[in-house]
């Protein structure tokens, strides 16, 4: 099985176009290829000239490499339909090894050199804020769909006239706040009759506003946050950070992890910690959490916008089984949205009948698209959020999955199809047992 | 309360520092060379005890661990180490600089295989034992003692190898004076060849269980052969005795240090010592040159 993946792996980056990155001979490369572009621009276009897609993504992580598998499936699907007018969408992608100064030579050569008519990259976010102002100056959309920080729609926000041309594609951190307190009163507060929280975050620039999140309405929906710990994300033994917090008898851990995950999720349960983990946990968005955990993410809560066993919509399960049956696991977070912003710019570019970058934003601003994930529509100019997801009931509203005996088991909303009543492992006490 | 926690987890995380600084300084000790891909080696042996976890089983899983880090010993001795010791073309002065640079690439190599066929993202190994203890009111995994007696037995069975066999008894023979051995009829090619298949079961033990006590993954190969690295320069190069009080010393340094300062600033105050033993004392504290 492992191997498997291994292989899927390989059969991933033989496929994506995957280029080595800058070597030695790179300034005649580029004088030659710079040659060779300058002659193709000199013919007119034709109709039937491919849109080439960017791709920005870490390959080697549970997180990053959705983003590659997930839109060659979207581009493999738009073009057996006919493509964009009759047009070709191309993918060229780049592994940028989670380095924010990889992933901007990646954007500037997507730009000068492989002409894309936009590029989808990345799920961190200072990576994200770092290709913000290129994706500005280069006059080319850009966005990312897995990034959480709240700066990305603030200074889009702030300095629109220039940053116009970058859309947060998830949803910002100050939502998922909200969504992880809008279930936990329903399902911790309501039910489980739970006061006391402790805050448990890697230290990064995505947590920084869900940290705020959490502190302002955790108190609200009446749970004490008894202690709040932002972790460095290299951490290796968690023993002193479970302890400190166990001193302070809290009722449920509210996690807040995404580049951290098997560890301390592995350690919570060899250590038998007495609480539920319950929150944000990106890595255990995908299938392959269970297998490298050891199965010890079992009773884990966590946050997500779509996941193969909900219908989220009509798109969600079709697409997961697609994404499944080729790469043998499924997807994580970032593989529904890329595939849905695939879509959301092939649907742009028919709208503004080509994909000249002013107008795109302007077809992108009008998005009002149905994806796997929810409804999917930007904050205009005038939100502080601006070109971030809007998020609540008839927008993208979050859903809540456990890990129950190796499958993510809905638990909330109670509205979803298949919803299953909460089962921890004999370890967790949970305040209704007590 | 604290302080038996800091006690308990203490002896085990020093009892696997110890184990993986063992190998390391009985190979620099034997055959002078300082192997940078010790990291590289600790991560196979743990990815492979976790890739094959479903097949083989727990144990069985854990063995082939072992043996993967047995096979990157020796391969690392036959593709790297023994042809740059006996290249021509190297001037003998540099050998030593030549391996050094040998290893570290090969280590790099190591760690970008299992990033690409396994993610970046860390492995557990599965736990040799599930469950608790109380062990004087600190609920300790189960998994954490056994981690601890099993690198004390192995750190035992070397001890008695090195002390009561002649096999092992040469390898001592061969940190002090090689040539003498040689003279005395030992083929000193063979002496190496032990070291490096005792330094590969010590390495793929330490590796599986790292592995299953707090999971690795391809970003800290490099920190591990760091950690090995200052045990090793700490205890003084080449010294056993040496390795294992540095170790504990590094051990509940950090330790503390997460328990009473901040987590993240677990390695510092042992870095630290590490400069001032340079400074002071740079044969290390058992060290002999």
């Amino acid at each position: 099985m492992a191997f498997a993946r291994g292989a899927a792996f390989a059969y991933a980056f033989v496929n994506t176009g995957h280029k080595p990155r800058y070597q030695g001979n790179a300034a005649m490369k580029h004088l030659l290829l710079a040659t060779v572009a300058a002659a193709a621009l000199a013919t007119p276009a034709y109709a039937a000239d491919p849109i080439k897609v960017g791709i920005i993504a870490e390959n080697a992580t549970i997180s990053g490499i959705p983003i590659p598998n997930a839109a060659r499936i979207a581009i493999e699907e738009i073009n057996a339909a006919g493509g964009i007018d009759g047009r070709m969408l191309e993918m060229v992608a780049y592994d940028d090894h989670n380095s924010a100064a990889d992933a901007v030579r990646a954007f500037q050569r997507l730009a000068s050199e492989d002409k894309v008519a936009f590029v989808i990259g990345s799920y961190t976010s200072e990576v994200a804020l770092a290709l913000e102002p290129w994706s500005g100056r280069l006059k080319l959309p850009y966005m990312t769909p897995g990034a959480a920080s709240d700066e990305l729609g603030k200074r889009i926000h702030a300095d629109y006239g220039k940053l116009k041309y970058s859309f947060h594609g998830y949803l910002a951190s100050a939502f998922l706040a909200q969504s992880v307190c809008d279930a936990a009163k329903d399902l911790l507060v309501d039910k489980l009759h739970m006061k006391t929280a402790a805050i448990f975050s890697e230290d990064a620039a995505w947590t920084t506003p869900l940290d705020a999140g959490f502190e302002a309405c955790l108190p609200k929906i009446g749970l004490q946050v008894v202690d709040h710990i932002r972790f460095n994300p290299d951490t290796t033994d968690f023993t002193p950070i479970f302890n400190r917090i166990e001193a302070k008898k809290p009722d449920v851990l509210i996690t807040g992890i995404a580049h951290a995950g098997v560890q301390p999720t592995v350690q919570w349960a060899t250590q038998q910690v007495p609480f539920p983990m319950f929150g944000i946990s990106s890595q255990a968005t995908s299938s392959t959490f269970w297998k490298d955990t050891n199965g010890k993410t079992e009773g884990v809560l966590l946050q997500l916008a779509a996941t193969d066993t909900v219908a989220t919509t009509a798109k969600t399960i079709p697409f997961a089984q697609k994404y499944t049956a080729r790469y043998g696991i499924t997807p994580a977070y970032t593989g529904y949205t890329t595939y849905d912003e695939v879509y959301i710019f092939a649907d742009a570019i028919r709208r503004a009948g080509g994909t000249d970058p002013d107008k795109l934003v302007e077809a992108l601003e009008a998005t009002d698209y149905q994806g796997t994930v929810g409804r999917m529509r930007f904050f205009g100019k005038d939100d502080p959020f601006t070109h971030a997801l809007r998020y609540g009931p008839d927008n993208i509203s979050g859903l809540f999955v456990q890990w129950q005996d190796g499958k993510q088991v809905p638990v909330w909303p109670t509205t979803v199809p298949g919803v299953q009543p909460l089962r921890f492992p004999g370890f967790v006490k949970t305040t209704a047992t007590n | 309360m604290l302080a038996t926690q800091i006690l308990v987890d203490g002896f085990a995380i020093s009892a696997l520092y110890g184990l993986g600084a063992i190998g390391f300084t009985l190979m620099f000790g034997v055959s002078g060379v300082l192997n940078l891909s010790h990291g590289g080696t600790l991560l196979v042996a743990a990815v492979t005890a976790w890739a094959l976890s479903e097949q083989l089983g727990t144990y069985g899983a854990a063995g082939a661990g072992v043996a993967a880090g047995v096979a990157v010993a020796f391969i690392t001795y036959f593709l790297i180490v023994r042809p740059i010791g006996r290249s021509r073309a190297i001037p003998a002065a540099e050998t030593e600089i030549f391996i050094l640079t040998g290893t570290l690439l090969w280590g790099i190599m190591l760690q970008e295989a299992v990033a690409y066929f396994f993610t970046t993202s860390p492995h557990t190994v599965r736990p040799l034992v599930d469950g608790v203890v109380l062990l004087a009111g600190v609920r300790t995994p189960w998994n954490e003692v056994v981690t601890a007696g099993l690198c004390w037995a192995a750190i035992g069975l070397l001890y008695l190898l090195i002390n009561r066999t002649r096999t092992g008894k040469a390898l001592l023979a061969a940190s002090m004076n090689p040539r003498g051995l040689t003279l005395l009829g030992f083929e000193l090619s063979r002496v190496y060849l032990l070291v490096w298949a005792i330094y590969g079961v010590l390495a793929g033990v330490a590796g599986v269980l790292l592995g299953s006590f707090l999971g690795v993954s391809s970003d800290n190969a490099g920190a591990l052969t760091a950690s090995a690295f200052s045990i090793v320069v700490l205890g003084g190069l080449g010294s056993v005795p040496g390795s294992l009080i540095a170790a504990y010393a590094v051990g509940y340094i950090e330790t503390l240090t997460a328990y009473l300062v901040d987590p993240s600033l677990r390695t510092i105050p042992a870095l630290l010592l590490l400069v001032l033993v340079v400074y002071v004392r740079p044969a290390g504290l058992l060290g002999r040159r």
